[in-house]
């Protein structure tokens, strides 16, 4: 009985409660939490960085004199092979790798949820559809990736520069392939939304198909998409990281935290050090991004969140 | 179950071959491909006379039909007659890699030994590791070994490989130096002296493989054990006073095993990608690293060969997954 009133308290609160309601089921996540501070941290780090931590601008001559330094008041996290601040090359990765993660994230969940939309909505395109998602789910990633990177790459860099073109290719690489877990959430979704009394009112007065779709049915579909889209962002940094650490992603002097990976393995029984650091920076990304899904999923689950 | 199993294998066919279609010609017409790369400075006759010589000179629907009669019909017969001495395949072009002059397919026969031996060991250690794990947190869901095995599956989902790989050559090769840092593929294992060495080398890749394969596989099982824990037949073997043990590791697991054999095989391919990786960082001769030499040489045939035979892993796991989980579950059936 009291279950039922204050669910229906809180189907009738306005939205800032319930946006309150999902902080207070996500503050329980511990990990969720703890991810949250982390990436905060990480994103500060990138984002700031720049502003706080000026790297000397040397001549070449000075700055070979200064190779492979260890760490010191100068160089916290001490200089590369060419006598580059690790510190700046790590704040200028992050922001790459960051940015590479949330913007292919971004293009595969639009993809994504476009297909499951109309797939789910339109039985039409049903199978055709979903028969695509299924082909893009057998294709081998890592290697067409590799091998899109290869071919490409040149062309892309000599039409967009050298760190645009790897920047675009990469980002859109990633997102064509990795929208199909989305597509499938969100076809399962509609499909079971469309059904409903709501959809089903809203058709009998005439709304055009389109409206339905953003009125109530996308509405409704935005909690698991907001889940896949977080998870979604650590699997394109590790695809991302994987790439430029094979040696096909980003060009030397446009890092990744993949690439510092990739240089600081040749170096890695000298001083290792230079793969620890840009290692632990991508795995503690990941690892916080995956712990901040696993705490969404709960908090935006309404029968989760009512206990 | 025939039937469905028929239905799925020609349900393949189209796949495959769309799939082989989107590989062969991306590779094909993509700007970067060797086939424009001949310098400009070559006179237009040698030109035409090298692409005669890669076969690059007839069309691409051409090139395309060949290749899949290659794949298809001459490199199994050829298979085929090294086993049994026929003739089917006698004077058939083979695929030709552009790096070797050889098949590309007896560059697989040569290599696929060492990926197996290593990445199969890792898939094996994974299984092993895992099923434990993914058991026994289950039945003590909640404690502090659940804690523990939930932590542990959570790092191993977001460390990448080529980063716990490297952890390990830095801890293990470098500092400890108890594993060498290559793997040496010219080790022939002839006695126990050279067994041991060819265990200590297979550490760390092995390693490295297996705990990020037991991460996920530990998950599965135990959610799938969770499931199976409240099912009244669990109860019904408890009331009968059959001991625990026999409860959990006879009733409940195999029960629970169903799905996760199912995973185990939908996960076999996607070792295969991450081996790439893995072969690289230890020096593993074998498909993998084959694949990132073919790119970094732009052979092409080799890559796209490569690049096919995975998509067909992927297929065919899936297929086999699906049979499986019917023959084991008898709630299944797909007819």
């Amino acid at each position: 009985m009291t279950d039922a009133v204050t669910n229906a308290r809180a189907a009738t609160a306005p939205a800032e409660s319930q946006l309150k309601a999902i902080w207070s089921q996500f503050r329980t996540h511990k990990g969720a939490l703890f991810g949250l501070i982390v990436l905060a941290i990480l994103v500060l780090f990138v984002v700031i960085g720049p502003l706080v931590w000026h790297p000397e601008v040397m001549k070449v001559s000075d700055a070979l004199k200064v190779k492979n330094q260890s760490p010191s008041w100068r160089f916290p996290l001490g200089t590369d092979q060419l006598g580059r601040d690790m510190l700046a090359r790590m704040i200028n990765a992050g922001k790459v790798s960051l940015a590479v993660g949330f913007i292919a994230m971004l293009i595969a969940i639009f993809v994504g949820t476009t297909i499951g939309v109309l797939a789910g909505f339109y039985k039409r395109l049903d199978g055709p559809l979903m028969r695509l998602t299924d082909m893009f789910l057998a294709l081998p990633l890592i290697p067409l990736l590799l091998v899109l990177m290869m071919l490409f790459q040149q062309k892309v860099a000599s039409y967009l520069g050298p760190e645009l073109g790897a920047f675009v290719l990469i980002v859109f690489a990633i997102g064509i392939t990795s929208w199909m877990q989305a597509a499938r959430i969100v076809r399962g979704e509609v499909l079971a939304l469309k059904e409903r009394e709501y959809v089903l009112a809203a058709r009998s007065i005439g709304t055009a198909p389109r409206r339905i779709i953003l009125r109530h049915i996308l509405p409704n579909v935005i909690s698991p998409v907001m889940v896949a889209a977080t998870l979604g962002i650590a699997e394109a940094i590790i695809t991302e990281s994987v790439l430029s650490f094979l040696g096909l992603g980003f060009p030397p002097d446009f890092p990744t935290w993949g690439r510092l990976l990739n240089e600081g393995q040749q170096y890695m029984q000298l001083y290792p050090e230079r793969v620890v650091w840009p290692g632990i920076a991508i795995s503690l990304t990941v690892l916080s991004v995956n712990y901040i899904g696993d705490g969404l999923r709960d908090a935006l689950d309404p029968r989760i969140r009512g206990r | 179950m025939l039937t469905y199993t028929l239905r799925r294998l020609l349900l393949a066919i189209p796949t495959l071959l769309l799939i082989s279609l989107v590989i062969f010609f991306m590779v094909d017409l993509a700007p970067g491909s060797p086939m424009s790369e001949i310098p400009l400075t070559v006179p237009p006759e040698v030109r035409l006379k090298m692409m005669a010589a890669m076969g690059a000179d007839q069309p691409v629907v051409v090139r395309y039909i060949l290749w899949l009669r290659q794949f298809f019909w001459v490199e199994p017969a050829t298979l085929f007659d090294s086993w049994f001495g026929t003739g089917w395949a006698a004077g058939e072009q083979r695929i030709l890699s552009w790096q070797t002059r050889s098949p590309v397919f007896s560059m697989i026969g040569e290599r696929l030994p060492q990926t197996m031996t290593v990445i199969g060991t890792a898939y094996l250690v994974g299984i092993l590791i895992a099923l434990p794990i993914g058991i026994y947190s289950a039945y003590r869901q909640y404690s502090w070994f659940d804690q523990a095995g939930t932590a542990f599956a959570m790092i191993g989902f977001s460390v990448p490989t080529f980063f716990t790989g490297t952890l390990f050559i830095i801890i293990f090769a470098v500092w400890l130096g108890w594993f060498p840092t290559k793997y040496d593929t010219t080790l022939s294992v002839t006695d126990w002296d050279s067994f041991v060495k060819q265990l200590r080398q297979m550490a760390l890749p092995v390693m490295t493989l297996g705990l990020a394969n037991a991460a996920a596989i530990s998950r599965y099982m135990r959610s799938s054990m969770l499931d199976n824990m409240g099912m009244d037949y669990v109860r019904t073997a408890r009331a009968k006073g059959l001991p625990e043990r026999t409860v959990v590791l006879k009733h409940v697991l195999r029960n629970s095993l169903i799905p996760v054999v199912t995973v185990i095989a939908l996960g076999i391919p996607s070792i295969f990608g991450g081996a790439i990786i893995t072969e690289n960082l230890f020096g593993v001769n074998g498909i993998g690293a084959a694949l990132i030499l073919a790119i970094h040489a732009s052979d092409l045939p080799t890559v796209q060969t490569l690049a096919f035979i995975f998509a067909v892993l992927i297929v065919l796991f899936n297929l086999i997954a699906d049979i499986l989980y019917g023959l084991l579950d008898p709630r299944i059936r797909y007819d």
